[in-house]
């Protein structure tokens, strides 16, 4: 991690960082993680911050982990193991640690959306996909759940070409409008960050530069957290860029200087594709 | 090299060897597939050709509007309806037990459950449907009768309720071990979809789970609703085997299937009209359960299209 990158130890969530002032949306404070005790570890002290309406991009050769991080934020591993995490994650205003065991992984989930590697909309109609988050919080009121849908696919830019057929099922979209509809169906219930899982690999490149303009849009009103083995779609629309190599966090720093000037060796074989 | 050329040549003898052997599985397997398909077409013709001669003594329409089903008696009359009462409303009863118990059990084996407990709980649930129908009889008529006479004094020592809430429990591992089965073939990836979106395990199991396997599971309760309408045993010891036109649970009727037994243990005479009768009865039975996976079919192709 390069030096100008290291947090220091305040209550602050405002950086100066020479050209521009960043403010801290989250923050993985030493993250250790294994599915098991006996388990090999799969992310070894990562820490990293994840500044607020910026896109930060992982990248790094399979099996580095990255995945593994990204669904630290919302608690999946939860959903099947009893994992335990060592060290924290940060969730501002409040710094509250989002890892703690008091901390209930459903609340986590209510404010940090996800958007997974395949499409995977809900075998009913788009309106009702949209509508899922908003009806599991007990939400009723057509009028404001008709606006909430309208403004979310916009978001999604997929509302002018499905609002003649909401009610059409979500399965006979393309692979590409899919993929949007799960974006839009995070969107609806204005999460605090977005998780993207490589979001564009099940994708043909048409659908993807749909998506990657999406990404750009996206981040005037939400942070951003993104897996990609693409590293010229990690160019192209992050902001920051972590470098992650075998469960470590090799190299952190601005996207342009992390793909133009590494200063890890092994970040430069890697974005040159000597290995990976 | 050359003999693999040779080989290569439509009329090397290895090679016509190969198709012959090829045909002769192909014909194999056919005649095991249509086996199944003719024993059933055997089993509706000698019910239809059994059941004609006994519709040249006693009309369809006094088949179907008399009230009265008393084949053995000198004075005897042939109107189905008392026996189609008595099954649908013990088929009616078993499926208000089986379906909500079988769906809860299926939920909570296939959503809620670590898999290494659910190895141990399916194979104790599975011997539920292990138990012979015989037994689960004396246990409706010795066990759950006596137990509904404590809440409902006046009830008697044979009635529908008792044979019905019996064939319910006898049927929930048909019922659950499908159901499960289908919702666990739900993708994970909707679960995920669903979890990241703040829901409850209630919740993805009740919005997301059911309803994507709901073609499985309507299989699963046509099954059900199959079995309990076909189940003898139990209606035949416990509800009491007297044809009765009623839509009280708690009095005694006989089933279709209840008659049939009866009816087959006396000394009939080949060719009597009550002999007759139990063809007619049969062919009754099979039309209606015919129905029902009719139904079941047309619903699941209904949910398919809209998926």
């Amino acid at each position: 991690m390069s030096p100008q990158f290291e947090i220091p130890a305040t209550s602050t969530t405002k950086f100066n960082l020479g050209h521009q002032t960043e403010f801290l949306r989250s923050q993985v404070k030493s993250l250790s993680f294994s599915y098991n005790p006996k388990d090999k570890v799969i992310l070894k002290n990562v820490s990293l911050p994840i500044f607020d309406k910026k896109v930060t991009a992982l990248i790094g050769p399979s099996g580095c982990g990255k995945t593994t991080l990204l669904r630290c934020f919302n608690r999946m591993h939860d959903l099947y193991n009893e994992v335990s995490y060592d060290g924290e994650i940060l969730l501002y205003p409040e710094s509250k640690n989002i890892l703690s065991r008091d901390v209930d992984p459903m609340e986590v989930r209510m404010r940090i959306g996800m958007v997974f590697q395949k499409p995977n909309p809900f075998p009913k109609t788009i309106y009702e996909n949209v509508a899922y988050g908003l009806r599991v919080r007990g939400i009723k009121k057509k009028s404001y759940m008709d606006e909430k849908i309208e403004l979310s696919l916009q978001h999604a830019g997929l509302w002018s070409e499905v609002k003649d057929r909401l009610h059409a099922q979500a399965t006979s979209l393309s692979g590409g409008q899919q993929q949007r509809l799960c974006i839009a169906r995070a969107l609806v219930t204005d999460p605090e960050i977005l998780l993207l899982d490589e979001p564009t690999s099940a994708l043909d490149p048409i659908s993807t530069s749909h998506i990657e303009e999406l990404i750009v849009e996206l981040k005037k009103d939400v942070t951003i957290l993104i897996v990609t083995h693409n590293l010229h779609q990690a160019a192209r629309c992050s902001d920051y860029t972590a470098f992650m190599y075998l469960g470590d966090l090799i190299e952190y720093g601005p996207s342009n200087q992390i793909f133009t000037n590494p200063s890890d060796k092994r970040t430069e074989n890697y974005i040159t594709g000597r290995f990976g | 090299m050359s003999e693999l050329k040779a080989f290569t040549s439509a009329n090397h003898p290895t090679r016509r060897w190969r198709r012959i052997k090829d045909r002769l599985i192909e014909t194999v397997l056919f005649l095991a597939a249509a086996s199944s398909v003719l024993v059933t077409i055997g089993i509706v013709y000698i019910l239809v050709s059994e059941s004609l001669p006994f519709f040249s003594h006693v009309s369809l329409v006094e088949f179907l509007t008399e009230r009265e089903w008393t084949p053995m008696f000198s004075d005897a009359k042939f109107g189905i309806r008392p026996l189609i009462a008595g099954t649908f409303m013990a088929t009616f009863i078993a499926v208000c037990v089986a379906i909500p118990l079988g769906t809860i059990v299926s939920a909570y084996l296939s959503e809620y459950v670590r898999p290494s407990m659910r190895e141990a709980l399916k194979p104790i649930l599975e011997l539920l449907a292990a138990v012979p129908s015989v037994v689960y009889g004396y246990f409706a008529l010795l066990f759950v009768t006596p137990l509904l006479q404590k809440l409902m004094p006046e009830l008697g020592g044979f009635s529908v309720l008792s044979a019905g809430i019996v064939m319910g429990i006898m049927i929930i591992p048909y019922v659950s071990s499908l159901s499960e089965d289908a919702m666990r073939s739900v993708p994970t990836h909707l679960r995920e979809a669903s979890a990241a979106l703040g829901s409850t395990k209630f919740q993805t199991t009740l919005r997301v789970v059911i309803p994507s396997a709901f073609s499985g599971i309507t299989s699963a309760y046509v099954l059900g609703i199959s079995r309990a309408l076909g189940e003898t045993m139990v209606v035949a010891i416990a509800a009491g085997m007297q044809p009765n036109l009623t839509l009280d649970p708690t009095e005694p009727a006989a089933t279709i299937t209840a008659f049939i037994v009866q009816v087959s243990l006396g000394d009939l005479p080949h060719g009597s009209i009550g002999y007759q009768s139990i063809y007619v009865a049969g062919l009754t039975l099979l039309f209606i359960t015919l129905v029902f996976n009719i139904v079941g079919m047309w619903i699941r192709s209904r949910v398919q299209e809209k998926e």
